[in-house]
């Protein structure tokens, strides 16, 4: 039980890790809840697909298609994490005044709300199919203990889903004025760790073999299977033995994202204010 | 008047963009940044599971040789397929096999172990 309980604990933390810091790096925009569920449904629908189709689609592309299929999915959320912290600056200020004045939300557009979802539901779906494919092992095996798994398993989901709320909160109670640079910087920290497990999976399908070795071993200090370990290269991509393809994409990924998002960042209040007042 | 600028979320200095063009532009010239391993040079062997135990459990590898591991899941139940000495993690469904490839490794001992039954699912690569 408590195996079953640990295994489900770690994927659907890792999955609500992300949720939690996506939801808190978008307080005070309207429709984000609506987005988020809807992010979280769609990855269960597809967690439960990508569960059916596991074989065939590791069967594809000579043995390569789950890496592919990883690679591709870990993109794609990158770049709508990308769009979203992007997004967050431009509004970051209006959204402060709103918050802080009336509390009351602002609008997104609905493409913003896409993004938001888009990358929740990845989330969802790849830790997910793991889950759902454990389970069904569970339930396949029928045994005695098959109860007493499920009951692991759904306690394991509980507890997961409680320490994201935990993180959510936590980022939530950060003042206003900081929350938005705080959780910036997170979403940011965190797609540049999935660029780099991106890499990690086209390395394992042997198709990226450039700068494939590592450049160091931190596993001593902080093991990648330890807890912090996982809970660190969730929110900020820690690897314990990166290559230099990691952490050239970490690198990039990151420096990309600050890089669209300070050029695009709303202007100083000062400046509205006293042109406002000349008006 | 106390009321400081909530937003200067992102206040890095520019030198930090120009660098991360130069980084980018360096990225999309970076000659052979794909390359795929041709066959040969490239050894095959094949793990089995059953009764969530590998066979074999313990390989030998010469050091700096590319290694495509085929692995049959002969139980019903899925296992994960992982090695973080290595760094790959991979289910299998039950009943079916799947392709792990594994680049030239340093001498040395990697474990590797099937993550839904940790108590029993053990094996080790020593390469030299």
């Amino acid at each position: 039980m408590l195996a079953a309980l640990v295994i489900v604990f770690r994927e659907v933390l890792e999955a609500g890790l992300i949720v939690g810091v996506v939801l808190a790096a978008s307080r005070g925009v309207h429709g984000r809840n609506g987005a988020v569920a809807l992010g979280v449904a769609a990855g269960i629908l597809g967690a439960a697909i990508v569960a059916i189709f596991a074989t065939r689609i590791s069967d594809a592309f000579d043995g390569r298609g789950q890496e592919l299929f990883v690679a591709g999915i870990l993109l794609f959320a990158v770049v709508m994490l990308a769009w979203h912290v992007v997004w967050m600056a431009e509004h970051a200020r209006e959204m402060t005044m709103q918050l802080r004045k009336l509390g009351s939300d602002v609008a997104a557009g609905t493409q913003s709300l896409f993004a938001l979802g888009a990358a929740v539901a990845i989330a969802v779906m790849r830790e997910g199919s793991e889950v759902v494919l454990f389970m069904t092992g569970i339930v396949m095996q029928g045994k005695d203990t098959s109860t007493e798994l499920l009951l692991g398993s759904a306690l394991g989901l509980l507890l997961g889903a409680g320490v994201s709320l935990a993180l959510y909160l936590g980022l939530a109670a950060i003042p206003l004025k900081r929350m938005f640079s705080v959780t910036g910087a997170l979403v940011t920290l965190l797609a540049a760790g999935l660029a780099a497990s991106a890499v990690q999976q086209l390395s394992n399908a042997g198709l990226l073999n450039i700068w494939d070795t590592r450049l160091w071993d931190t596993s001593w200090l902080l093991s990648q299977d330890s807890w912090s370990g996982r809970v660190l290269h969730v929110l900020i991509g820690y690897v314990d033995r990166p290559t230099g393809m990691q952490l050239l994409a970490y690198a990039l990924t990151a420096l990309t994202i600050f890089g669209l998002a300070y050029s695009r960042r709303a202007p100083p209040v000062s400046r509205q204010n006293q042109s406002s007042a000349r008006a | 008047m106390v009321f400081r600028s909530p937003g200067r979320s992102f206040a890095f200095p520019r030198k930090s963009l120009v660098f991360a063009g130069a980084a980018a532009f360096g990225f999309l010239c970076a000659p052979h940044v794909v390359a795929t391993a041709s066959a040969s040079d490239e050894m095959e062997i094949e793990i089995s599971i059953k009764d969530h135990k590998f066979e074999p459990a313990a390989i030998k590898l010469p050091t700096g040789k590319r290694v495509k591991i085929s692995v049959k899941n002969l139980d019903p139940t899925p296992e994960e397929f992982e090695s973080s000495d290595i760094g790959f993690e991979k289910v299998i469904a039950g009943n079916s096999e799947a392709t792990i490839r594994v680049k030239p490794l340093q001498p040395g001992t990697y474990i590797y172990f099937g993550e839904f039954h940790m108590d029993t699912a053990l094996g080790h690569i020593v390469v030299e």
